[in-house]
């Protein structure tokens, strides 16, 4: 980093900062406040009833009868999470390094592997509908013509949440290789020459050379994908399965594919509109916010290689 | 080498074609007729103008797309230009508090919009105060302020300034620029200031033309996040006519029963087409800035 030497001013500062500030306190810090008050009332969306009943929110969604729904969604929302973000960036990570690999040869693949980028929750949620509806979907009257297997893939507790779940990847495909795209550019072409001299092979060179030095993108890319499938997928999952279907037992308390943001939207915006009720739950999930985010900074630094200047 | 040139391409190809495939296969059911699309044909139809122009009219998409491209155009550019400033700011002059107020904005990176709905709903749709003295008889009153639900808002259900104003602030651009704006060699400002010019100068004349993939990747970046906005839309917006168009999407086939997929196909199309453009046009940008930022 450079030291600048610096322009003097007492105003001008806060002039350039004012709108930033501005906003960030208004429509983020403040929001954020509301919510944990929020928690503490039984407050309704459309009677605008407001009433102080301390932590009740809160030991409705640990003990209760209201709890189990809200165990089992924690756990779906963690297991989605998890097959998303794992073979996502695996699968990224293959394609941009082989892409990289191919140098000037691979300019096409830049364009044709990232343009998902573009694409939004709402729109994949919507060509998955149509590919995977049980009656009139593409993919069940294709399979009638061979063999007549008709899955009733968005009904079926199990193939909605897979769905669900490829509908994710295929959504952070093109995010997640712009960004090892990008980190792979930064890796000096004469590390794999000499590795290539000691006569490494692909699979060698992409452990020992690729791997650690993508890390520190990986560990950054874990974070924002776990806050993607976390609150973005709510699109996907409104458009296609509107959080059921419910699972078999024990996971019958809640739909299979409702997540903790759509039960947010649930429970605030649905039909018991009880917004304390949902607060208490975005409070629990900013306490979990800030204990990933707590971990990234105090042990993601140590274990990654960040690339010397 | 050669060979595994050759098997590299062959695998790149083939996942290229499987990631683009559901957009091909709704790109290709967009064109067909109702009684062609519930079939297995993969076979281009000639109704694409059809389903596009039911879409367009009968389904008001022409007025989610206004809606859209408004909202995102002035969110792409209002959220670059503050967070322009703020990051020249924050390393370019010398003010008491910096670190505070750094840290100030970069802990809203942890603060997505999802997770703040319940409580922004309400600063944002409730209605304002009567008149300025009753505003600020609460606003001044820490008690009420901080310790009881708002009492006041915005009053903007239905209004696009509830889809623009609460975005036009960025942890991610000002972290960005800053990044980028530390990589500049501190000689050019002295230069800059040997020269007698002031902080509006040298922004214009050295600091703009320098920032040009910066301001090309958050073009990309901020463009594409505020037309996928999905959740805040649908539940701020309640009227069709003000709504947004990943929101419209959903009413195209809201009713199960009778869905026209064809017009659903030609919809998910148009509405992939403008962040695709700014994408296309942006990518060299796009690319060039998010290496560099990256490299810390």
């Amino acid at each position: 980093m450079n030291t600048h030497s610096q322009y003097r001013s007492r105003v001008l500062p806060w002039v350039f900062l004012s709108p930033t500030l501005f906003i960030l306190l208004v429509f983020l810090y403040y929001p954020a406040w509301q919510s944990i008050i929020l928690s503490l009332f039984r407050s309704n969306l459309f009677l605008g009833t407001r009433q102080f009943i301390g932590l009740e929110n809160f030991r409705n969604l640990l003990t209760g009868p209201l709890a189990p729904a809200y165990k089992q969604v924690f756990l779906q929302t963690l297991v989605f999470s998890v097959l998303v973000i794992v073979p996502g960036l695996l699968i990224s990570l293959a394609l941009a390094s082989m892409t990289n690999s191919l140098g000037k040869h691979g300019k096409i693949y830049r364009i044709l592997l990232i343009w998902p980028y573009a694409l939004s929750p709402a729109v994949a949620g919507t060509i998955f509908s149509f590919m995977f509806n049980p009656d009139t979907g593409a993919v069940n009257t294709f399979l009638k013509q061979f063999g007549g297997l008709q899955p009733r893939w968005l009904d079926n507790p199990v193939l909605a949440f897979v769905l669900v779940v490829c509908g994710c990847i295929w959504k952070n495909l093109g995010y997640n290789i712009v960004f090892y795209l990008a980190s792979l550019q930064n890796i000096p072409k004469a590390n794999y020459e000499a590795a290539e001299l000691d006569g490494a092979g692909v699979l060698r060179k992409f452990f020992r050379i690729t791997l650690p030095l993508v890390s520190p993108v990986t560990y950054f890319l874990i974070f924002t994908n776990l806050t993607y499938t976390v609150f973005e997928a709510f699109a996907l999952v409104d458009l296609m399965t509107m959080g059921g279907p419910m699972g078999p037992p024990p996971l019958d308390k809640a739909g299979l594919t409702t997540f903790l943001i759509y039960k947010v939207f649930q429970d605030g915006f649905g039909g018991s509109s009880n917004m304390g009720f949902a607060a208490a739950q975005s409070v629990i999930l900013m306490i979990m916010v800030a204990a990933v985010t707590f971990l990234q900074f105090k042990y993601g630094d140590k274990k990654v290689h960040y690339g010397g200047e | 080498m050669k060979h595994k040139k050759i098997i590299t391409h062959i695998i790149l190809g083939i996942a290229s074609f499987l990631i683009a495939f559901p957009l091909l296969f709704a790109l290709l059911k967009s064109t067909q007729s109702p009684g062609q699309v519930m079939s297995a044909r993969l076979m281009p139809g000639d109704m694409f103008f059809r389903n596009v122009s039911r879409v367009w009219n009968n389904y008001s998409f022409y007025r989610y797309m206004a809606n859209s491209m408004k909202i995102s155009l002035v969110i792409m550019v209002g959220k670059t230009i503050f967070s322009f400033f703020a990051a020249f700011a924050l390393v370019f002059m010398d003010f008491k508090g910096k670190k505070f107020i750094f840290g100030f904005i970069i802990v809203t990176l942890m603060m997505p919009t999802e997770m703040l709905i319940i409580g922004l709903f309400d600063v944002v749709s409730l209605q304002p105060a009567a008149s300025a003295g009753e505003f600020f008889s609460w606003f001044i009153h820490p008690g009420k302020l901080l310790f009881e639900p708002v009492q006041y808002g915005f009053g903007w259900t239905d209004k696009a300034a509830s889809i623009v104003v609460p975005f036009l602030a960025s942890a991610t651009a000002v972290f960005m620029f800053r990044q980028h704006f530390r990589n500049i060699p501190g000689s050019l400002m002295d230069a800059s200031l040997i020269d007698g010019a002031g902080p509006w100068r040298f922004i214009l004349h050295v600091l703009f033309p320098l920032s040009r993939n910066t301001i090309g990747a958050l073009f990309v970046v901020q463009f594409v996040y505020a037309w996928n906005q999905y959740l805040w839309p649908r539940v701020i917006i309640r009227n069709e006519s003000a709504q947004v168009i990943q929101v419209g999407l959903k009413a195209l086939f809201g009713n199960s029963e009778g869905v026209e997929w064809g017009q659903v196909m030609a919809g998910s199309v148009i509405t992939m087409i403008p962040p695709l453009i700014i994408l296309i046009l942006l990518h060299d940008q796009f690319m060039k800035g998010i290496a560099f930022s990256d490299n810390k």
